[in-house]
């Protein structure tokens, strides 16, 4: 092949779109290493520690796009602390000496600073696409910066990001010759919005197809943002409760069947039952609702509205939902891909929830159905089999019961064959969370049966290392593991520490996995960095004299070539 | 504690069942117990899984009623304990039918029963949090759909739950969905006002004591159940009365007097009269502010005697005085 003209090998390589396949490709030979760098238009960094920033750019100088993750995926449910690390600004340092063309970033689970975003604002004259996904670290005045400078901006993209609000003046930064935004999603933010800004901008946006407003926009503002704006296609709402005896409630009521486009609905902060029926005229079209931030809406007045959505593809919901409203779900939406239940009070002031029946209706009713995020407070055996058989194409398959450890209501049983029949059966499974009472068995059928998942989220499981080691031993494409409060400790760290260079990283919290363990590993395997967060402040300072025994709180492995990082912060040990 | 399991020995062979090899077993107290609610199932089994989770220290008879183990709860806060001893470990249990020294069980927050942690030398200890202690009102929740989940037991005993890092595994966002709604729907009103009392850390449950002076018992009165001074004054005069009669000597005029005794206790004008004390330890006049206030701030009540008044120090007291008379 290496008599192929570089520009032939390069046009093939157009073709060759995933980043693994890339990656592949680049091992080849030389020459298609040097073809494939060359050429390579986007990167993506699935763990900010692996490799410098420099490092990528260097390899990679055409880029336009880049994405890079930081904290580990627990953080999300604040199990790291906050100024563990992850931080943006290198990375944007580094884009803006030897990537100048950089068009897109995405970051998610970082610390991004105002600094950091005014920089990014004024250093890519092309920019064109900012996504921020569980962010923090920055404010409304980096915002301002982005609205400022980036002309030409097309997508400002902000989920689940803590943003500290310094006002709503934000949005008044985009010039009024800013005509090009595409995409919009402020959602997550929680101070006041200046409506009339808001509604300027998106009248002079004529591409405007995503926009996701923040709880803070008003109904009123919404009527008027939905009048300009009939070409949406993906739509998340501000407020969405007013009464019914109001103008504003009746404009809604109004505003909604001129959109021949609308496919996604989010939003519904708040949401009142006798406002969610404003949108009755567009649930036909739906492939995407959630309805997922609006705890008013009971079971009934979810099912009025489910019953329209039979092109349904993705669903989010709250568990107030119940089994009555799955059922419903099950026998309309016959598209039904992904579907999210959560849950709606969970300190159990004794509202509706779902069991194992809607899970059931659900695998039996949706054919399609190949990504679940489930929240309950049970589950057996008998219905996880049974959800196996029915649906065989699962990639993504969490289910969270909410009560740690608790097995099978029926049977007393742990949950083991309810998974093992999970993991027997969709054998395209990516990404497992198990919860419930299960022993190492269920270890055992995940480490023989589950070729390809490449993330598993452990809690409150297992009965022994050997657990941990029937994972780590079979799972041949895992890439993260994370545990959390199982009796796993060095014998199963140290079984098999090759394994780690295959995979992103390792989380283990609460376990049992000693100092003494993981300086071993550390020792044996020198491109991971093996990371102890400890935060315990006593222990800290006595670093040297804690004995190898000493049980390690939160450890965080992960392979690099970048070896260990200089911005940890004091509790955060590198071995 | 070895000893004491083995000379239980046929009283509890389930556990002996799970426990291979000494140096390998990992407690699985679900196992035995189901979905056990806290105060649970069978308390012969709690009994067994809590001896065989004690470790020196800890104390066998302690933990009698405990329904639910712990092995091991480790939080951010109470990350004191990898390796130090046994007790320091602890963690306060709440648990409506157990007896064990850590305190009061009713008004407590659940927590999770940590039997123990590691002892010094054993990193055999497995940890898996069970939380069955913390889930209580997660198990009254899901009374409902749930059932199975074994008897939710005496659900009102139960507090918020304990906080637990992490867990369930949502966003914090979402956490707070339901009591930052806004004005829900009627029919979740009530739910959403009780579930805010439930996890207002303001408020250790809605029991406060209260103690009229001249007698030496004091008694402890649900603020929930009421919704106005009236009827609190009324249930104070209901609470002591008799006691107060059985003071006085006299028992013909015993009823009117003692009733008297009553009249006033609100306004300053009878023989005693009701106070407070609040949440940053100053001593109130009961009826100055509105009630849910004072049901959000309240800790204690007294009745006083009114001429005792001017010798004890009262938050605010001629001012306010003044305001509410006229």
């Amino acid at each position: 092949m290496t008599y192929f003209p570089e520009e032939v090998v390069e046009h093939i390589f157009d073709f060759v779109g995933s980043h693994r396949d890339r990656n592949t490709v680049s091992t080849v030979c030389k020459a298609w290493y040097q073809v494939e760098r060359l050429s390579r238009r986007t990167v993506f960094v699935g763990n900010c520690y692996a490799i410098g920033p420099e490092r990528v750019m260097a390899r990679f100088p055409g880029i336009n796009s880049l994405s890079v993750k930081g904290k580990p995926h627990f953080a999300d449910f604040n199990l790291v602390p906050y100024d563990w690390g992850g931080f943006a600004l290198p990375w944007i340092v580094a884009a803006a000496r030897l990537c100048p063309g950089l068009e897109e970033l995405r970051l998610k689970r970082m610390v991004v600073t105002d600094d950091g975003l005014e920089l990014l604002a004024r250093s890519f004259p092309n920019f064109k696409s900012l996504v921020l996904i569980s962010c923090e670290g920055f404010s409304t005045d980096g915002l301002a910066a982005i609205a400022t400078y980036c002309r030409g901006l097309r997508e400002l993209d902000l989920q689940e990001n803590e943003v500290e609000d310094h006002g709503c003046q934000w949005l008044s930064f985009f010039p009024d010759s800013c005509t090009s935004l595409v995409s919009l999603n402020f959602g997550c933010l929680k101070g006041e919005v200046n409506g009339g800004a808001l509604e300027r901008l998106v009248a002079r946006c004529p591409n405007l197809r995503s926009l996701k407003l923040s709880p803070a926009v008003s109904v009123e503002s919404l009527n008027k943002i939905l009048a300009r704006a009939s070409h949406l296609v993906d739509l998340g709402t501000g407020s969405f409760a007013v009464d019914h005896r109001t103008d504003v409630y009746h404009t809604l009521m109004n505003s909604f069947p001129k959109f021949k486009s609308l496919r996604n609905l989010s939003g519904f902060w708040d949401a009142s039952p006798c406002c969610l029926r404003a949108v009755y005229p567009v649930c036909t079209s739906l492939t995407v609702l959630n309805l997922s931030y609006a705890p008013a809406i009971q079971g009934d007045d979810l099912i009025k509205i489910i019953c329209l959505c039979f092109k349904l593809q993705k669903l989010w919901v709250l568990d107030s939902i119940g089994d009555k409203g799955l059922a419903v779900v099950a026998s309309t939406c016959k598209e039904l891909q992904e579907l999210r239940v959560f849950p709606c009070d969970i300190y159990g002031a004794g509202t509706t929830s779902v069991t194992e029946e809607g899970l059931l209706a659900v695998s039996s009713g949706c054919p399609k159905l190949n990504s679940l995020l489930y929240f309950c407070y049970q589950m057996t055996n008998a219905a996880l089999i049974t959800v196996a058989k029915n649906c065989p194409h699962f990639t993504r398959f969490r289910l969270c019961i909410l009560d740690p450890g608790k097995p099978d209501p029926v049977t007393n049983q742990p949950l083991d064959e309810g998974f093992g029949a999970i993991v027997r059966s969709c054998k395209n499974i990516r990404r497992l969370s198990l919860s419930g009472r299960l022993t190492d068995q269920v270890f055992l059928y995940i480490g023989m049966y589950a070729e390809r998942l490449e993330m598993l989220s452990i809690a409150f499981a297992g009965d022994s290392d050997k657990g941990m080691i029937y994972v780590l031993n079979g799972c041949k494409n895992l890439r993260k593991l994370e545990i959390r409060d199982c009796p796993f400790g060095d014998i199963a760290l140290l079984k098999n520490v090759a394994k780690y260079e295959t995979m992103r990283s390792l989380w283990m919290s609460s376990c049992d996995v000693t100092l003494g363990g993981c300086k071993a590993l550390a020792a044996k395997m020198p491109r991971l960095n093996v990371e102890i967060i400890n935060e315990n402040e006593e222990t800290y300072e006595f670093e040297e004299n804690l004995s190898d025994r000493h049980k390690l709180e939160k450890i965080y492995v992960y392979r690099t070539v970048a070896g260990p990082r200089n911005d940890a912060p004091d509790f955060v040990w590198t071995l | 504690m070895e000893e004491d399991l083995e000379n239980r020995g046929g009283a509890c062979p389930q556990l002996l069942d799970l426990i291979p090899n000494e140096s390998d077993w990992m407690m699985a107290p679900e196992a035995s117990g189901g979905g056990r609610g806290v105060g649970g199932l069978d308390d012969s089994e709690d009994k067994k899984l809590e001896l065989k989770l004690g470790l020196p220290g800890v104390g066998g008879g302690e933990e009698e009623a405990a329904a639910v183990l712990c092995l091991d709860f480790f939080s951010k806060a109470s990350k004191t304990t990898t390796t130090t001893t046994c007790t320091g470990a602890r963690r306060r249990l709440f648990e409506s039918a157990e007896s064990k020294s850590e305190g009061p069980q009713q008004e407590q927050q659940a927590g999770f029963l940590q039997l123990q942690s590691r002892a010094e030398s054993g990193n055999e200890w497995p940890h898996k949090a069970v939380w069955a202690g913390g889930k209580a009102d997660l198990q009254q929740s899901h009374a409902a759909p749930g059932g199975a989940a074994g008897p939710n037991t005496s659900s009102q005993t139960r507090a918020a739950p304990a906080p637990v890092v992490g867990w369930p595994p949502i966003r914090s966002f979402r956490k707070n969905l339901s009591s930052s709604s806004v004005k829900p729907s009627v029919g979740l009103e009530n739910d959403n006002a009780e579930m805010k009392q439930k996890f207002d850390n303001n408020k250790k449950g809605l029991l406060v004591k209260i103690n009229m002076d001249g007698i030496p018992i004091g008694r402890k009165v649900d603020l929930k159940a009421y919704d106005n001074y009236e009827k609190l004054s009324l249930a104070v005069k209901e609470l002591f009365l008799g006691l107060l009669a059985a003071q006085r000597d006299t028992p013909e005029n015993e009823n009117e007097a003692a009733k008297q005794a009553f009249v006033g206790l609100l306004d300053g004008s009878g023989e005693y009269t009701l106070v407070y004390e609040d949440n940053e330890g100053d001593k109130m006049f009961v009826g100055d502010v509105p009630w849910d206030m004072f049901v959000s701030t309240v800790k204690r009540l007294r009745v006083l005697k009114s001429s005792d008044l001017a010798a004890l120090r009262l938050g605010a007291v001629s001012r306010k005085r003044t305001a509410t008379e006229s």
